[in-house]
């Protein structure tokens, strides 16, 4: 391309004792082109945006950028770079100074086109979640540069705000400017001109997300099953020699074939039984599944390993009239649910919406106002300790000791509660074998890749085998890879009896629960099972709806028009 | 270049919109200074307090009852009067007392005749700082009457007193020259590292250091704006400091403000260098506030010659003091309030804490340079 405004060549980097951040990179930009950097944390997205930002230098390769273009290149780093101490037009000012100035109707225009005109004198770090990262975007764009470099500028955005987002970005960047946007979220990938997938330092794949996602095409197959069987299908599957990835959606499960699959569905697949089968849109992650060779994931040692959890018709997680006041704010307004022994819940809604502190609720971290919290039949209030010793918690972000090693991690996490001598020693075992900590067992905790990281936190989160789990966004930031045998462990906990609770952001995690519930400014407005909750909001709307994403949006909509 | 001029005044904008939110900014730049003041000012003021003292009067002549009045009109002393020294002895035990004056049967008749006389004065030695003012003031006012005497009698000579080795000299004046001085000193190495010991740590902490090298300011720029509205944070803290000495402990100021403002200036230039290197090197504000204690306040006080004399520290250790900034501070600050402007003093020490600071400044563009590598 001899019109790129980048060019990048066999690009390489490795920090000191690290891996392999980048290897042999090579691709070149357009004017005016969007560029969607796709990977889990740690594929080496940041240390490219880096490198392009002119922060740091490569240990081999070549990065070309036109003068005029790096003149005017705006790079925003994953934190927004923002000063929470400073206010929102204290910020762009600094922002539009230091990239050479920008008129007073030009600062007011993108504060405006943000929606933050009304709050130019608040401090940044006042902001919710969404209004920040548009602070952000407003302080890159309003030198209008010609390339915009965005480091995950929609991390742990609910998915109403990453659309605001991406919206205001394309509309403050003018038509020439090209912009690079670094995700870890592949949901959101399907905007971008062009994709280039990274996976641990190297580019997997490169082109348009159709293309990606239609050189799939015929491999996708949809397995609509009778009954609550997903679960022990969706082992089989995986199993399958035939299948690179298999997922569940809601009754369902999908599953993606390898390339050369025989055609009708044959061997294990032809045994399962399915009421139908029909071919399924091919989606952005079964391109990406493929590039890295599939998920081919044996059962989780879980499956035999872990105790059943005795046969109780009680429910295991209650909450009644749930309500949690901060100040004259109601963050949760009179909750009610329960969730079954073995059944897996999962709890959506946009970002402030009460998820965390319901969640926090549950799990006895914060007392109610008012209202019970109940799990295994104990008082979260009253008989705290005892319901401790029931629920297995993970925490959203890393909350172990960095500087213990992932086997001193495991020890403490046993010791912890309560397990002592051969009981502990094997707990520990069965951890390493499970989660495949074996090789990184004399490593700090601190320096594990991400996915190990999740790994190890889940580990440590259920050593005592509880019957309830707490899961707080699982799989926020891990590759789709690790985000498959996380799922598969979670499986094998609820077929073991584990009730599991889980909050997340992602969809296709939401699929995997038995019942979703969405919260909305405190208050839960609507519950059921996936696939129910898609038909429910289709028969209201009067036409079909694609997705539990499209489900979502219509629901939030309908509130926000009532409100 | 106008381009350098606007981002560095953005950046000064920015640091001074968060010294402006950030109260623990100016508690470090205000009240530190004023509260290590007092604290070491305290322990001068201790030497004004009356010492509880027991008169004991074997001698009922016309002199001995002049010095026993002398005593009692001194505001160093409260004195009550004691029938006998076993008396007095048994309250100084008990703590109800801290020193017994007693003036002998033939004081008068020696002090008459122009021999030498003695007082004895028994004081507390477990409470030495007491015992020492007590000692010393007792032997001032002595030798005061003495003199007084001596006019009044119309005297050729004042009567020879006997003067025992350990002679104190006047506590309460000396030690606070010597104190205060030093004590700015020490205040300003301890600020001036921890001011800007937060700054770039801070930076790199909340992730924004990336965000703003990504932009056309250089890292020399945004060190030297980010450090300049510290640097007058600073000024104002020494200003404070010499406003306190002044006023509340009475130091003269004899040199020039220029003088004055001048050595402040290369002294802030080396403290603030020294926090930024330790900032650009820890990248973690706890950590480089340790180090800014650590590195700043104990060798200003271990090693500025402020508490212990250098002239008697082992060599070793000895030309480990040229590596303390406040050691090139307190000679010419001492001298600027009690003397004058000794340029041949004031001016070596500028000239070294301006090398301190180019150094420290150099270190930490390169460390900051260096870590985005």
């Amino acid at each position: 391309m001899n019109d790129a405004i980048v060019s990048v060549t066999a690009l390489a980097k490795r920090y000191p004792g690290g891996a392999q951040a980048l290897d042999g990179i090579s691709f070149a930009v357009a004017p005016g082109e969007t560029l969607g950097l796709v990977g889990p944390d740690g594929a080496g997205k940041s240390t490219l945006l880096k490198l392009l930002a002119g922060i740091g230098r490569a240990d081999s390769g070549a990065i070309v950028i036109a003068p005029a273009v790096r003149q005017a290149l705006a790079y925003m780093p994953q934190s927004a770079g923002l000063y929470d101490d400073l206010s929102v037009a204290e910020n762009l000012a600094l922002y539009a100074d230091l990239r050479g100035g920008a008129s007073a109707a030009a600062r007011a225009a993108v504060l405006a086109a943000a929606g933050l005109a009304p709050f130019t004198e608040r401090l940044a770090g006042q902001l919710s979640g969404g209004m920040r990262q548009k602070l952000g975007l407003a302080c890159t764009l309003v030198t209008k540069p010609q390339l915009v470099l965005l480091d995950e500028p929609s991390v742990g955005v609910d998915p109403v705000s990453r659309a605001e987002l991406w919206a205001l970005a394309r509309m403050l960047a003018g038509k020439g400017t090209a912009i690079i946007w670094a995700t870890s979220n592949l949901d959101e990938a399907e905007r971008f001109d062009r994709l280039l997938l990274l996976h641990e330092g190297r580019m997997i794949a490169d082109g348009a997300p159709s293309a990606l996602a239609g050189a799939m095409a015929g491999r996708v197959w949809r397995l609509a099953l009778a009954g609550t069987r997903a679960r022990r299908v969706l082992a089989a599957a995986l199993a399958a020699p035939d299948v690179i990835d298999a997922t569940v959606q809601g009754a369902s499960v999908r599953v993606v074939l390898a390339a050369d699959a025989p055609l009708p569905l044959a061997g294990a697949l032809a045994q399962i039984n399915a009421q139908s089968i029909t071919a399924a849109p091919p989606r952005l992650e079964d391109a990406f599944i493929a590039a890295l060779g599939g998920a081919r994931l044996g059962p989780s040692l879980l499956t035999e390993a872990y105790r059943d959890i005795a046969v109780n018709d009680a429910p295991m997680i209650v909450a009644e009239g749930l309500t949690r006041n901060f100040g004259n704010f109601t963050a949760v307004d009179r909750v009610n649910l329960s969730v079954r022994r073995g059944e897996i819940f999962g709890l959506l809604g946009p970002n402030g919406a009460g998820k965390t502190t319901c969640f926090r609720m549950l799990c006895g971290l914060i007392n109610p106002t008012s209202g019970t919290a109940r799990v295994a039949g104990l008082d979260m209030e009253q008989d705290r300790a005892a319901a401790h010793q029931q629920l297995g918690y993970m925490a959203q972000r890393f909350s172990l000791y960095a500087t213990l090693t992932t086997a001193q991690n495991l020890n403490f996490f046993a010791g912890a509660y309560g397990l002592s001598g051969a009981a502990r020693a094997r707990a520990v075992a069965l951890a390493m074998a499970t989660f495949a900590l074996d090789q990184v067992a004399d490593s700090n905790a601190g320096e594990l890749l991400p996915g190990l990281r999740q790994r190890l936190s889940l580990a440590c989160a259920i050593m005592h085998q509880p019957p309830v789990l707490f899961l707080d966004e699982p799989t926020s930031g891990v590759d789709p890879l690790t985000r498959r045998e996380f799922w598969s462990h979670i499986n094998a906990m609820a077929e073991r009896g584990v009730t599991i609770f889980v909050t997340t952001h992602f969809m296709d995690e939401a699929e995997y629960c038995d019942r979703i519930a969405l919260v909305y400014h405190g208050r839960m407005i609507a519950s059921g099972a996936p696939d129910v909750l898609k038909a429910d909001v289709a028969a209201r709307l009067g036409r079909p709806v694609a997705s539990l994403e499209a489900a979502f949006f219509a629901l939030l909509d309908q509130e926000q028009m009532a409100a | 270049m106008s381009g350098r001029g606007q981002r560095m005044r953005a950046v000064m904008r920015k640091e001074w919109g968060q010294i402006r939110r950030d109260p623990s900014t100016f508690g470090i730049a205000g009240l530190l200074p004023l509260l290590l003041l007092f604290l070491f000012g305290y322990a001068v003021s201790l030497d004004t307090a009356a010492t509880r003292t027991a008169l004991v009067m074997q001698d009922r002549g016309g002199a001995a009852q002049r010095l026993a009045g002398a005593f009692a009109a001194s505001p160093s002393f409260r004195i009550e009067p004691a029938a006998s020294v076993r008396d007095a002895r048994d309250a100084l035990v008990a703590g109800r007392l801290r020193a017994i004056i007693v003036i002998p049967q033939d004081f008068s008749r020696l002090a008459a005749r122009g021999q030498p006389a003695a007082v004895q004065l028994i004081t507390d030695g477990s409470v030495p700082n007491t015992a020492a003012f007590a000692d010393g003031h007792a032997r001032g006012l002595v030798r005061q009457w003495a003199a007084d005497e001596a006019r009044e009698r119309g005297m050729a000579h004042v009567p020879p007193l006997r003067i025992v080795p350990h002679y104190m000299y006047n506590a309460t004046l000396k030690s606070r020259y010597f104190l205060v001085p030093g004590a700015i000193a020490i205040v300003m190495a301890m600020i001036g590292s921890m001011l800007t010991a937060l700054v770039v740590a801070r930076e790199w902490e909340r992730a924004t250091m990336e965000a703003l090298l990504a932009t056309r300011l250089s890292v020399a720029e945004m060190i030297v704006a980010k450090v300049t509205p510290y640097f007058l944070l600073g000024l104002g803290s020494m200003t404070l400091c010499v406003v306190v000495a002044v006023a509340i402990y009475d130091l003269p100021l004899r040199g020039s403000l220029l003088a004055l403002i001048g050595l402040a200036a290369t002294f802030l230039f080396a403290t603030l260098g020294q926090g930024l290197l330790i900032s650009a090197a820890a990248k973690s504000q706890f950590v480089s506030t340790q180090y800014a204690l650590l590195s700043g306040f104990l060798p200003s006080l271990l090693l500025s010659g402020f508490l212990f004399e250098i002239s008697s520290m082992p060599t070793a250790i000895q030309w480990l003091t040229w590596l303390v900034p406040a050691r090139y501070l307190i000679p010419p600050l001492e001298s600027l309030f009690l003397a004058g402007n000794i340029w041949g003093l004031i001016l070596p020490s500028m000239a070294a804490l301006t090398a301190f600071g180019i150094f420290f400044f150099w270190r930490a563009i390169k460390s900051t340079q260096a870590s985005i590598e």
